[in-house]
């Protein structure tokens, strides 16, 4: 069970609020639960994860109960219910992928970014994870990083060091301190 | 449909006339006995229940008059409704017997078989669905799954290492009680009931939740270690509640009421459904009209303590003095015995 | 070269755009179908041409078009599964990333057909870039009156929404995408009753594939019996083959239905034969679902025939010596693969995507894992073996929804063709640790023949 934290309450931007009600726009009437799914992502994209306050205000918008939304969040594995590091780096560790070197892919962010898999680096910026099948087989090994879900095809080595290096310096360029792990 | 409407069917070769729309296992049951397919997740008062545990897994053999065609695959019994002329196959169907098998075994593999420290030991379905339809081995040399222990409230105890999964208690949280505060969380087999935050499970309806667990995964916190349910002796009682039908089960040792359930039918189904404050507030015999002794069957283990012993062991039968010595107690135990 | 149907236009630059796609001839499938033909005579359409589901089961889109049911004044809705997570199958990612305006025309035709007036695109959530290109299409397929109210005042009204997964396999299956799409956790419904009874809210409902529905568009323009005429048998029409693995081509083919496989895999109009000049092992011709072939098998049936891309032709033989097309994830393993590497992993995955509802999949696909993650590190016994038979046959009809199938036919099927595989990594526990690859002797001993 979680022990909670971050238990400040939460409101969401006039943005995401606008952004939500568009979304509800989209089902019948009374079936405002379909919204769920989206919305989550969408609040995921702007916090970079799925705290209990933020379920229990998007349980409140669309008048379930927190226990449906927490149901959802931990079913699919899209959702985080831990920070994680501002790039999240989603490894395709399947079959297809595997025969094409994702394993050694892997092995090498890991080994580069110095974390195990779910960790985040200490100054924030990573964290990584093997995820199953991304539906790309033929491009292996890929390789995407939420909220966009940019998407790296056939990966290598050198590859990977180019983009960890690409985001590094982005990050500081952008002059974005590393998101605080809560 | 007229309402006069009767489907025949047959389960084992046993023919029985239903209403339209009955389930196999439904008809199963109007029949009785051990064609009844074995139920851990199905449960008639709660709808939506069934299909998950597959235990009840029959085989149809014929379809119906119309269509004979058999079904390609088991179906689950509790989910399946019948067809005029079906004909099904339970305990007669060896792939049936093998599948039942199977998904015992699969219940099994997971679960801490902590019968020993168990409060659910003796009135456990998962026990006697073992004892009827499991091996006597395991084949699963792993280690057994565990979940971080939660605390749901001073009336219920959660030990999620017990729990099959059969959803009963989201069934009844979502069906008698004005709000759900848990559910199923996580996937596959790390799913497990929790509140997800640290909440209570308490509302005047929320202790039916024990009754309806099959296994030991939410038992009486009142209940407790107090005692093995064998040694208590249950009795029918009512109240004039204002809540529920006030008709309950008190569970005795000597004179004290250790704890108070539901009445459970043939198939270990609630009768009524009864409040918390029966359930949990009225403790006294006092509180209660005492309608007479639970009717046990002697087969059951709770039955073991209230007869002085079974049959007489089988070393007295060969023994000519020892048969002479107890004359009068095994004249006893043969007035006993219904 | 084969005729294509839905990727005729694929390296016309700008296809991804409304304008081009018009320019091409795009749409037309919506003005004829709308203008000059009724939703029955639609449906007769998709019947003639004999399209079966390109989502992997295989069923005629026609004749699951026609159950659904039609009470009055109860709204119909059209479910697009646009949620790709078979392993070795990424080619509905292929054609909403390049020519979206095929789906969303083919989501037009298929609604009138239905009478459904809302329809969604369930696309897996992983998939963000697809699902802002689909948004963009419905867009602009708005804006030139293709979608809304009345459209090409047909009278006529049709919205489309695209509706983000969240990450689960399992919402690949019918019941589970609906319950997803409904907000809630993806555990497949109890059947019956069938979506085309009671689906999307309780309403009548069609789930169709991407694939399935975008060939609706050639089947409009050129008439089902046109369509019927490509192909062999019931397999008619042509077909995406997601090629992965060790491939020197990997990518998406169409194909014609009726393509030998040796040509598809050795030919340089296709696959262009195994990468890194390797002799091939073993194909899993349809996903990872189906049944895992040895090279001779993959090549020829039993019966010495050369062996097809058809839904009867890898079929041939049944589970013993044949397969299935499934979804034509076409994944093609070189010599030096490791079958049991490759059976743990994929049972891994079906480990991790069981969504614990019922339970023989629920536990025994761990199992499964657990016994084959002992084997291929060289802990195994012989009885392992067996015991992996068995569970995977406890597994095998006994679940809820096909998850359960799909998570036992490849253990199953691997252990059947492969089992001195699996018994070498028993006897030779540390080399088999050491190495992480198979045997080779699987291998296609023959040299391609084109």
């Amino acid at each position: 069970m979680l022990s909670v934290k971050q238990n400040e309450p939460l409101e969401f931007t006039e943005e995401m609020l606008g952004k939500f009600a568009e979304i509800v726009t989209r089902y019948p009437e009374g079936r405002q639960k379909s919204a769920l799914l989206p919305i989550l992502h969408e609040v995921q994209a702007n916090y970079g994860w799925l705290s209990v306050p933020a379920m229990d205000r998007v349980a409140a918008y669309l008048q379930l109960e927190a226990i449906e939304v927490y149901e959802v969040a931990t079913f699919y594995t899209m959702y985080f219910l831990q920070p994680q590091g501002k790039y999240a780096l989603e490894v395709c560790r399947t079959g297809p992928c595997c025969l094409v070197g994702a394993e050694r892919i892997m092995k090498h962010i890991e080994e580069r970014l110095g974390v195990k898999e779910g960790e985040v680096t200490s100054d924030g910026l990573f964290s990584w994870r093997g995820v199953e099948c991304l539906a790309a087989c033929g491009y292996g090994p890929v390789l995407q990083i939420g909220p966009e879900y940019t998407f790296y095809e056939n990966l290598t080595e050198a590859g990977v060091d180019k983009l960890i290096d690409e985001l590094k310096e982005k990050a500081s360029a952008n002059g974005q301190s590393p998101i605080a792990n809560g | 449909m007229a309402e006069d409407v009767r489907f025949k069917v047959s389960i084992d070769g046993i023919p029985v006339d239903v209403a339209p729309g009955t389930t196999i296992l439904n008809a199963a049951r109007l029949i009785g006995g051990d064609v009844v397919p074995p139920a851990m997740c199905y449960y008639s008062k709660l709808e939506g229940s069934g299909g998950k545990c597959r235990t009840c897994l029959v085989k149809v053999s014929k379809g119906s008059e119309k269509d004979p065609r058999p079904m390609p695959k088991l179906v689950a019994s509790c989910r399946t409704t019948v067809m005029d002329g079906m004909e099904v196959q339970s305990i007669t169907s060896a792939e049936v017997l093998e599948a039942r098998k199977g998904v015992v075994e699969m219940l099994l593999i997971n679960h801490p078989l902590d019968c020993p420290i168990c409060d659910q030991a003796g009135e456990c379905h998962l026990q006697d669905l073992s004892y009827e339809h499991g091996l006597a081995d395991t084949r699963y040399e792993f280690e057994r799954r565990t979940f971080d222990k939660i605390d749901i409230g001073d009336k219920i105890q959660l030990h999620m290492t017990r729990c099959i999964l059969c959803y009963r208690c989201v069934f009844v949280a979502d069906q008698l009680t004005p709000q759900r505060v848990h559910g199923i969380l996580g996937r596959g087999d790390a799913a497990e009931i929790s509140t997800y935050i640290a909440k209570a499970v308490d509302n005047e309806f929320s202790g039916n939740m024990i009754d309806v667990c099959p296994v030991g995964a939410l038992t009486d916190k009142t209940f407790r270690f107090k005692n093995r349910v064998w040694f208590t002796k249950p009795v029918e009682a009512h109240r004039d509640c204002p809540t529920c039908s006030g008709k309950v089960t008190l569970w005795y040792k000597g004179e004290d009421v250790l704890r108070v359930t539901a009445r459970k039918d043939t198939y270990g189904e609630a009768e009524a459904f009864i409040c918390n404050t029966c359930r949990f507030e009225n403790k006294a015999t006092s509180d209660w009209i005492i309608e007479g002794p639970r009717v046990v069957k002697r087969t059951s283990v709770i039955s073991s303590n209230h007869y002085e012993q079974l049959n007489p062991p089988p070393v007295v039968k060969k023994n000519l003095t020892l048969q002479a010595a107890n004359k009068e107690q095994f004249e006893r135990i043969e007035r006993l015995l219904p | 070269m084969a005729r294509k149907l839905l990727l005729t236009h694929i390296d016309v630059p700008g296809i991804h755009t409304f304008e081009v796609y018009r320019q091409k001839g795009g749409y037309r499938a919506v003005e004829k179908a709308l203008k000059t033909l009724t939703p029955e005579e639609v449906v007769e359409e998709v019947k003639k041409s004999g399209l079966r589901g390109r989502g992997g089961a295989g069923f005629p889109t026609g004749m699951k078009w026609s159950f659904l049911a039609k009470p009055e004044g109860v709204p119909r809705y059209l479910v697009c599964n646009a949620d790709e997570s078979e392993p070795g199958t990424f080619k509905d990612r292929y054609l909403m990333t390049h020519i979206p305006h095929a789906l969303i025309e083919g989501m037009i035709v298929s609604s009138y057909a239905l009478g459904a007036n809302t329809s969604y695109i369930y696309v897996r959530g992983e998939m963000m870039p697809q699902i802002r290109i689909l948004e963009r299409a419905i867009a602009e397929a708005k804006n030139a009156g293709l979608l809304g109210k009345n459209i090409l005042g047909t009278g006529y009204d049709l919205e489309v929404y695209v509706q983000p997964g969240g990450g689960a396999y399992i919402c690949g299956e019918e019941t589970a995408l609906l319950e997803s799409l409904e907000g809630k956790r993806g555990n497949p419904r109890i059947k019956p009753p069938f979506p085309a009874v009671s689906g999307l809210y309780n309403c009548p409902t069609v789930v169709n594939n991407v694939e399935s529905i975008a060939a609706t568009v050639p089947i409009i323009n050129d008439g089902g019996e046109e369509y019927a005429k490509i192909g062999i048998e019931r397999s008619t029409g042509t077909k995406l083959i997601s090629a992965g693995g060790n491939l020197n081509k990997p990518g998406v083919y169409e194909i014609e239905l009726g393509l030998p496989v040796e040509e598809f895999i050795y030919s340089d109009a296709y696959c262009g034969g195994i990468a890194n000049g390797k002799r091939l092992k073993a194909v899993v011709a349809g996903g990872s679902s189906v049944p895992i072939l040895p090279a001779n098998l993959i090549l020829k049936t039993l019966k010495g025939e050369p062996r097809l891309m058809t839904y009867e032709s890898l079929a041939d033989g049944g589970f013993q010596s044949g397969t299935m097309l499934g979804s034509g994830g076409f994944i093609a393993y070189d010599e030096d693969q490791c079958i049991v590497r490759n059976t743990w992993n994929f049972t891994r995955f079906y480990h991790h995507e069981s969504c614990g509802q019922c339970s023989p999949c629920r536990e025994g696909t761990g199992w499964m894992e657990k016994v084959l993650h002992k084997i291929e590190h060289g802990h195994g016994s012989f009885s392992d073996i067996d015991l992996l038979v068995d569970v995977a046959k406890k597994i095998e009809g006994n679940t809820i929804c096909p998850l359960g199938d799909a998570a036992a036919w490849p253990v199953a099927s691997a252990i059947r063709h492969f089992r001195d595989e699996f018994e070498w990594h028993v006897t030779n526990g540390q080399e088999a640790q050491a190495r992480n690859y198979g045997l080779a002797h699987y291998a296609d001993p023959l040299e391609p023949v084109i």
